[in-house]
């Protein structure tokens, strides 16, 4: 079971969390992952695993991985397996790529909801239930359809801002 | 007109980037905007404020429940975009005890059921992270029916949410779980595959009996499925269940090797190895192969390979060390590795290695090493020794004298801050393994002269075990003064209260020691010939004596006004006895003509104390009272209840009368032991026989005592925490000493071999650490519970079935009627036959098709039962064991 995902930036301002398991929610608890993680996460080339039992209860165990400015963390338990939570965080990677054509670190900051789409279509509730970035896309396309369908019902848009950004 | 001027998401993400210094400023203010906002009418603007709030909670952690209500009401907006924001909000900030989530269940009921495919997908994930016991029960039905959906997405997310509805609501198994397995044979739609493995996965981790009979179904899996993560899932699964059963294991363990050498991916690769390794330890020819294939991983470019494989050395270790011995030069090497990863992992490898022959070279090349790496690696180091080399009470140290040197040199290191497991070491040896003291005091004794040590806080708890233990075994010490001297230097000011009371109780016992001896010596050389070896090696002389109680004057004196109660209570004490002896002492220092008499007096004050000090504490045992039987009469329980009774009804005021009647209670305890003692009152120099007495008549209140001489062969056996001397003299100790070589008690002193293991005294419980035995939880038992009910056909089940589901109905009856029928036929076998024979005839069916019927099917049943009974002949007792339902593909 996935316990965690959070991305964050080299500098450990956090641009995405999203906790499976209540534990971990409370704010201090959260502080300080973010405040540590970039501290522990210090030489290029190592093992890109961390034993996280102080943080997340009795066996978890993180993996990360960067990429450019930012580092995705997952948490995960042993019924997991440590090289394919490596590969799932590619898939990931691979599914922002594929939606926002060449990721940086802008557009997860400026796509929040969207982040959090693709990412309940492969995990749901803490289960890996999509491995291919393809059959993801799909998902989230019809999402956006629908978001959009369902936007384009209330013809004008109510605000400045709204107006502004079409 | 606010809703004109809301600020988007977009917005707020664009100001937040534009704050170098006041961002709290700003998502305070934005706070206040989306307070206001959020309460409006408009659907919009509504959502967009919970947007907002919930983009901050989750990059600022700002607090969000105090809006759970406006985001169920968001969920109910028809608008999918707002709907979406409202799931989103409740998945993010939603707890079980979030008072306002009941609310929710009819919303989701709705989106469980819509024809927009993405709702009920938003629905299924909102229940998978939230859902509760209310929750669960109440949408179980829904879950049920989607988890037959035409959709395959939505079908998915049915199977993953099951695990929710398992884990909170058990019951839910009787109604899903027969849908759940069937999902496991859709072999043409991978997706739903892997999503139920995924569940079963999780299920089997924390009770894998249950599943056992579905083992067919996941082997058909790990032969057929070509997706790598269905198969780690399905290998997780086989760690789980091949321990249970050993048939299992022989029939796994060839697809999964052949899995292992085909395989490119890595991951799949090391969890096949893992699964062998874990849990098919026992077929050599696997592991040999596994270990083939870890060697690849070592010899990996890939960091994270090298530390996987290294990791998987580790789990082979404890059966097979031969594995890690073939890499022993690479797991060496690896200390020095870069990665903290692979250095810890072969630390532990190195560990894993150590034995009793080679742990003294083992020690010395990871204390060197400890000596050169940064501080935490250096106490990783110095821990997993330390945890090593006292594990099982010191099983693999023979040479003990070496092993508390090392510990000495450890304390000694600059990083080291292990400094409370070697205080609990250095007095558990002491205490445990007689012949050690020497050596014990003689690096307790470097410790405490060396005054750099006393300035690193890390090394107090050490000191406090080396002054305790000087102070204990004193007898050892061969410059007593020079001890006394070390013990109250001044620098002792820089150490805590506690451990300078620790060191003020051995300076008293040092200097009654001292004066012991100095008193039986100026007594020899008047009379006996006795104490003339102790002077020599004490080097007590008058002067030295005199020299001790200014000393104690000097530095005692002033603590007697210490802040800290220990403190000043035992320097007073101190003081009060040199009060006391000094007059006495003196006397006896300048010679006179009534000397002999003051002597005596003085020797007798002295002997006292002495023979208090010089009773030997002993390990007690973490069970010892337990032994204690309760005396006739007294009723330990009653007087409790009703304290908590009083404790209950008024807090502070009672909480002072408690504390009275506690004291009264004890009080009163003591009296009874005491009572029957008549001169309690006078203190007399025979306390120890005293105790004795007492202790033949109160025999009741001991633990069994058994003579000294049985300790070496029953080490398991538990010595009396006082060991009682027979006599009070240290000559007399001696004598004892002696009496019990002869009774080849202690034959290693003076045997010609090198070194033989000295004693070392263990209890029986009290090593073992407190097993901390995991009570399953409720939760889980009743879900096991449940599924093996499902698994069985058990009738009850197959009744709430058929009170759930009408539609179910006649297959639950056709199981009904299946039961009866192998009853009347088997007569008294249990429940595994059923099942087997259940399944016996499902797949009967499936090959034969119509054609089998029930003839077949019943033939096939009979044959089945046969073979069951003919087993259960052969090998009673494992039938006897397992009861465990073991299917059919193993037989």
């Amino acid at each position: 079971m996935i316990k965690a995902v959070m991305v964050m930036n080299t500098q450990g301002k956090p641009r995405l969390t999203k906790f499976y398991e209540f534990l971990v929610r409370k704010r201090q608890t959260q502080f300080s992952l973010f405040f540590f993680l970039p501290c522990l996460i210090r030489a290029e080339n190592v093992s890109n695993f961390m034993e996280a039992d102080s943080i997340f209860g009795p066996d978890s165990r993180l993996v990360y991985k960067h990429y450019a400015t930012l580092y995705f963390v997952f948490v995960f338990d042993s019924s997991e397996n440590e090289l394919a939570m490596l590969d799932l965080i590619q898939v990931f990677v691979e599914t922002l790529d594929k939606c926002f054509r060449n990721v940086c670190e802008l557009d997860i900051v400026f796509n929040y909801s969207k982040l959090h789409t693709i990412l309940d279509e492969i995990i749901f509730g803490g289960q890996v239930l999509e491995t291919s970035s393809a059959e993801v896309m799909k998902v989230v396309e019809e999402i956006s359809r629908q978001e959009s369908a369902s936007n384009s019902i209330g013809l004008v848009t109510k605000t400045v801002s709204g107006w502004r950004n079409r | 007109m606010d809703s004109l001027f809301q600020r988007s998401l977009d917005d707020i993400i664009k100001g937040l980037r534009h704050q170098q210094a006041g961002e709290s400023a700003f998502v305070s203010k934005v706070l206040e905007e989306v307070r206001r906002e959020i309460k409006s009418t408009d659907s919009h603007t509504k959502s967009t404020a919970l947007q907002k709030l919930t983009y901050l909670h989750s990059i600022c952690f700002v607090d969000m429940s105090w809006a759970a209500f406006h985001a169920i009401e968001c969920i109910s907006y028809p608008n999918f975009t707002h709907k979406k924001v409202g799931y989103l909000a409740i998945s993010q900030s939603f707890q079980e005890s979030t008072p306002v989530i009941l609310l929710i269940s009819n919303q989701l009921r709705k989106d469980l059921k819509s024809n927009v495919e993405v709702e009920v997908s938003l629905a299924l994930e909102c229940l998978s992270r939230i859902g509760n016991l209310d929750l669960c029960r109440d949408l179980t039905p829904e879950v049920f029916t989607l988890m037959a959906s035409s959709r395959i997405p939505v079908r998915k997310k049915a199977i993953g949410v099951v695990l929710r509805l398992f884990g909170k609501y058990p019951d839910a198994v009787r109604v899903c779980f027969k849908r759940l397995v069937e999902s496991l044979e859709s072999s043409d739609s991978p997706p739903i595959v892997s999503a139920v493995i995924g569940v079963f996965c999780e299920l089997a981790s924390k009770d894998p009996k249950a599943y056992l009979p579905l083992a067919p179904e996941f082997y058909k899996i790990l032969v057929d499925s070509r997706n790598n993560w269905v198969l780690i899932k399905v290998l997780k699964i086989f760690t789980k269940l091949a321990p249970l059963e050993p048939r299992l294991a022989k029939k796994i363990v060839e697809p999964i090797c052949e899995l292992m050498s085909k395989t490119g991916a890595k991951s799949l690769m090391f969890e096949c190895i893992r699964t062998i390794l874990t849990s098919l330890a026992e077929h050599e020819s696997a592991v040999k192969l596994a270990a083939g294939r870890i060697n690849e991983l070592l010899i990996d470019e890939d960091p994270n390979l090298r530390y996987l494989g290294l990791h998987a050395l580790a789990i082979v270790a404890p059966k097979h060390i031969w594995a890690v011995l073939e890499n022993k030069e690479f797991v060496i090497k690896s200390l020095s590795d870069p990665d903290p990863n692979i250095k810890l992992e072969s630390l532990r490898l190195v560990m894993e290695m150590v034995s009793e022959s080679n742990v003294v070279e083992i020690c010395r090349v990871l204390v060197n090493y400890a000596t050169k790496s940064e501080p935490e690696f250096c106490n990783v180091i110095l821990g997993s020794i330390l945890s090593t080399c006292s594990n099982n009470v010191y099983e693999i140290i023979v040479d003990f004298d070496w092993y508390v040197s090392l510990l000495g040199e450890m304390s000694r290191i600059q990083h080291c801050q292990k400094g409370e497991e070697i205080e609990n070491q250095l007095i558990d040896i002491g205490m445990r393994v007689q012949d050690v003291r020497p050596e014990l005091v003689r690096v307790g004794r470097d410790l405490l002269m060396d005054p750099a040590l006393l300035g690193n806080p890390f090394l107090h708890r050490i000191l406090s075990a080396a002054a305790w233990l000087c102070g204990e075994y004193v007898e050892f010490i061969r410059n007593p003064v020079e001890l006394m001297e070390s013990l109250l230097q001044p620098r002792t000011s820089l150490l805590p209260p506690s451990v300078r009371a620790v060191y003020l109780e051995s300076a008293f016992k040092a200097l009654v020691f001292c004066l012991h001896s100095y008193l039986k010596s100026a007594h020899g050389e008047n009379g006996e010939a006795s104490g003339t070896t102790l002077i020599q090696e004490n080097h007590i002389t008058p002067d030295s004596v005199l020299h001790l109680l200014n000393l104690i004057d000097m530095a005692v004196g002033p603590l007697s006004g210490s802040y800290d109660v220990e403190i000043q209570e035992r320097a007073r004490n101190i003081l009060g006895f040199t009060e006391l002896i000094k007059p006495v002492l003196s006397d006896s220092l300048h010679p006179q003509d009534e000397r002999h008499k003051q002597q005596v007096e003085a020797s007798k004050m002295v002997r006292l104390l002495h023979d208090t000090f010089s009773d030997e504490l002993g390990p007690v045992s973490m069970s010892a009272q337990g032994r204690v039987p309760v005396p006739d009469g007294l009723v330990l329980h009653e007087n409790l209840a009703d304290l908590e009774a009083v404790c209950g009804s008024s807090l502070p005021a009672s909480s002072a009368t408690i504390s009275f009647e506690g004291s009264h209670n004890v009080e009163g305890a003591t009296s009874i032991f005491i009572s029957d003692q008549k001169e309690e009152s006078e203190p007399s120099s025979e306390s120890t026989s005293l105790l004795a007495e007492h202790r033949k008549r109160h025999g009741l209140y001991y633990l069994p005592s058994e003579k000294n001489t049985e300790h070496h062969e029953a080490n398991n056996d538990y010595p009396p925490a006082n060991e009682l001397k027979s006599g009070v003299t240290v000559s007399n100790d001696a004598q004892d000493l002696a009496k019990l070589a002869e009774q080849s008690f202690l034959p290693k002193r003076k045997s010609k071999q090198v070194k033989a293991r000295p004693v070392v005294v263990k209890l029986d419980e009290g090593d073992v650490l407190p097993i901390s035995s995991k009570i399953p939880q409720a939760k889980d038992d009743s879900l096991s519970e449940a599924v093996r009910d499902v698994l069985l056909g058990n009738k009850a089940a197959a009744d709430s079935v058929i009170r759930k589901k009408g539609k179910e109905k006649l297959n639950a009856k056709e199981q009904e009627d299946d039961l009866d029928h192998m009853d009347s036929q088997s007569g008294t076998v249990q429940n595994p036959v059923k099942e087997r024979s259940k399944r016996s005839s499902r797949k009967q069916n499936a090959d034969e098709g119509d054609h089998g019927g029930d003839k077949g099917k019943q033939k096939r049943r009979h044959r089945h039962g046969k073979h069951r009974t003919r087993e259960g002949v052969q090998n009673p007792p494992a039938n006897v064991i397992s009861q465990t339902p073991v299917p059919d593909l193993l037989l």
